[in-house]
């Protein structure tokens, strides 16, 4: 066997960036709510999971296609994510930022194991929705799976761009991120902007989880926490609220923790995202493609 | 004066009530179960009033309790198991590498404030967690066996009146005025001359000091020490006894560590239900008292002690 360092490479970078546009769909949840009521969502990969069981129960017991399940799963992970923003952080608009992150980490802690309760703590097998078919270039192997992940991320990342750059909604959501009260003067209705952006932000995820589940097979109550964890790390590194830093910064994370299960171990995965996080928080807070900004007083 | 005559009160009410529990306990009165309790309660005491310090008094987001807590309870183990060395000088041992740790941690982060310092310290407890579940020197992933039970309610209780009253003492010292001051306004703070930073480490060494000593304590009662136990799902644990009991009240952490200690034990045989019924209190406390059980400090001090009148322990006496 002529598996030489090159080829290893080549294989650990292709299985990182099909990895790493699952953490880009879930980091644009993270950087669009943060960009615009500084709140991050700790219940968001909980979404993810949420999505991936809805994937799951619409194709099994409804017995939906891909893509139909995974409209379904992106429009309940929506209402979930709206409903979530409406009774638990909506109060809170005015509180201290603390008290509105402790209720998002609650929000986790009560999908997760109000999740294992629901369908119970055991892995479930995702359904095979493909034929699973493996295209070998040389050494290097690519199966339909990461195909369909890349595409269908590429493709939806496309429409999220379309939507905020080029829609009366996305507008909105920009002069919201912008300046919240400048935007409420100009009769922005901002309640129902940060709603849609929950909306927006928990059908990506949605579709994420179900993604992840037709890759990996497997999906469990608690799924979600460890992808949430890294696709936040992601939307700090590519610099938070900033949409294609969100992008940039989960393909960046996926190659890397490819990079270290390929090279070094699969047991210093998780803590080479934490050490990302801290060096990037330490020395560049801001992010890649982040804007410097001064707290004021 | 006055203050020492109430000091004096809180210590005589502490040893009384370990005279009571241990008598109890000499006799069998209490049970393996309850004394296991018993024991957590006073565990969760140290840790969530470590916490509160970080937390609730400087404002410093802190969610790596449990990381802290991970050190104490190896080395520790280290100290007793590999080196045969006696009981105390693992204590010290963990409550000093946990302290010095906390130092380095916090040197560099503590410059992050807000949402970025709660996900930074987050990661390093997860960093601090894998790390030692890559070391097999100290069992690796299968965790840390045959440790020796030494703890026992003497010496949890003896630590846990240890930490209330060198938290309270610190609290009410110069440097815990600092701290307290860095919490209600930074900025402020800086310009009255206060070293932030300097306060801000010093209060995170301390905190994560006293959750070394909490791990040394909870790995030599439960034999083993494994990685499992000091995920980030802990120091959510140490976080909501920290704010049902009120951010910045020490009394309260300890009032709210005992609820939740009995609460998870009537739990016990539906453990399922247990992190519903704490994520729950989470949501509702901040939708509807966001400032927790003892609510912000003075009014909770003033009350506790018109309550109290002086005599239990954790009092601290209103300003």
């Amino acid at each position: 066997m002529d598996f030489s360092v090159t080829q290893q490479f080549l294989q650990q970078l292709i299985n990182g960036i099909s990895l790493g546009s699952i953490y880009a769909l879930i980091a644009l949840g993270y950087t669009m709510v943060y960009g615009i009521i500084k709140l991050i969502n700790f219940a968001h990969g909980d979404i993810y999971m949420v999505g991936a069981y809805v994937a799951f129960f619409a194709t099994t017991t409804l017995k939906l296609s891909f893509l139909p399940a995974l409209v379904v799963s992106m429009v309940v992970a929506a209402i979930v994510g709206m409903t979530i923003e409406r009774l638990a952080y909506r109060p809170l608009r005015k509180a201290p930022r603390i008290a509105i992150l402790i209720t998002a980490i609650g929000v986790s802690l009560l999908l997760e194991y109000g999740g294992m309760l629901l369908v119970t703590p055991q892995p479930r097998t995702f359904p095979a929705l493909f034929e699973s078919q493996v295209y070998n270039f040389g050494n290097i192997v690519v199966n339909s799976q990461q195909v369909i992940i890349l595409a269908i991320s590429v493709v939806l990342m496309i429409i999220l761009t379309f939507v905020v750059q080029r829609t009366k909604i996305g507008k909105a959501m920009r002069a919201v991120s912008f300046d919240t009260d400048a935007a409420r003067l100009m009769g922005i209705d901002v309640d129902r902007v940060i709603s849609i952006t929950f909306a927006i932000g928990s059908a990506l995820a949605a579709a994420a989880g179900m993604l992840v589940g037709v890759y990996y097979n497997s999906i469990d109550p608690l799924m979600g926490i460890m992808p949430g964890l890294k696709a936040f790390v992601a939307a700090v590194l590519g610099g938070i609220g900033v949409i294609p830093g969100a992008m940039l910064g989960g393909i960046i994370m996926g190659v890397i923790e490819a990079m270290v299960s390929g090279f070094i171990s699969s047991t210093f995965r998780d803590a080479a995202a934490f050490a990302i996080l801290i060096i990037i928080l330490l020395f560049k807070p801001s992010g890649l493609l982040g804007k410097n900004v001064r707290e004021k007083v | 004066m006055g203050n020492n005559k109430k000091e004096l009160l809180a210590f005589v009410a502490c040893i009384a009530f370990y005279a009571v529990v241990q008598g109890l306990l000499m006799l069998d009165v209490i049970g393996p179960f309850w004394e296991l309790n018993l024991i957590l309660i006073c565990i969760n005491v140290i840790l969530a009033v470590s916490l509160n310090l970080i937390n609730g008094f400087t404002g410093q987001f802190s969610i790596g309790h449990a990381g802290f807590m991970a050190v104490g309870a190896y080395l520790g183990a280290v100290l007793t198991v590999k080196l045969q060395l006696p009981f105390i000088v693992a204590i010290l041992g963990g409550a000093a590498a946990a302290g010095f740790l906390g130092f380095i941690i916090g040197l560099p982060t503590l410059r992050l404030d807000g949402d970025y310092l709660a996900i930074a310290t987050l990661g390093l407890g997860e960093i601090i967690r894998i790390t030692i579940l890559n070391i097999p020197y100290v069992g690796g992933a299968s965790g840390f066996m045959g440790i020796p039970r030494y703890s026992n309610f003497t010496w949890v209780f003896i630590a846990t009146v240890f930490t209330v009253f060198f938290i309270r003492n610190f609290i009410n010292s110069t440097h815990g005025r600092a701290c307290i001051s860095i919490r209600e306004n930074q900025i402020a703070a800086e310009a009255m001359g206060i070293d932030t930073t300097k306060y801000k480490v010093m209060a995170f060494t301390i905190g994560a000091a006293f959750a070394g000593i909490a791990g040394t304590l909870f790995s030599h009662y439960f034999y083993i020490a494994h990685p499992a136990s000091f995920t980030f799902m802990k120091s959510f644990d140490i976080l909501t006894i920290v704010v049902l009991g009120g951010l910045g009240s020490i009394s309260g952490s300890i009032t709210a560590a005992i609820l939740l200690t009995f609460v998870s034990a009537a739990l016990a045989s539906y453990p399922e239900w247990r992190m519903i019924i704490y994520s729950l209190m989470l949501i509702v406390l901040m939708l509807y008292r966001p400032q927790g059980l003892f609510g912000n400090k003075e009014i909770s001090l003033k009350i506790f002690g018109r309550l109290m009148g002086g005599n239990k322990r954790g009092n601290t006496q209103g300003n």
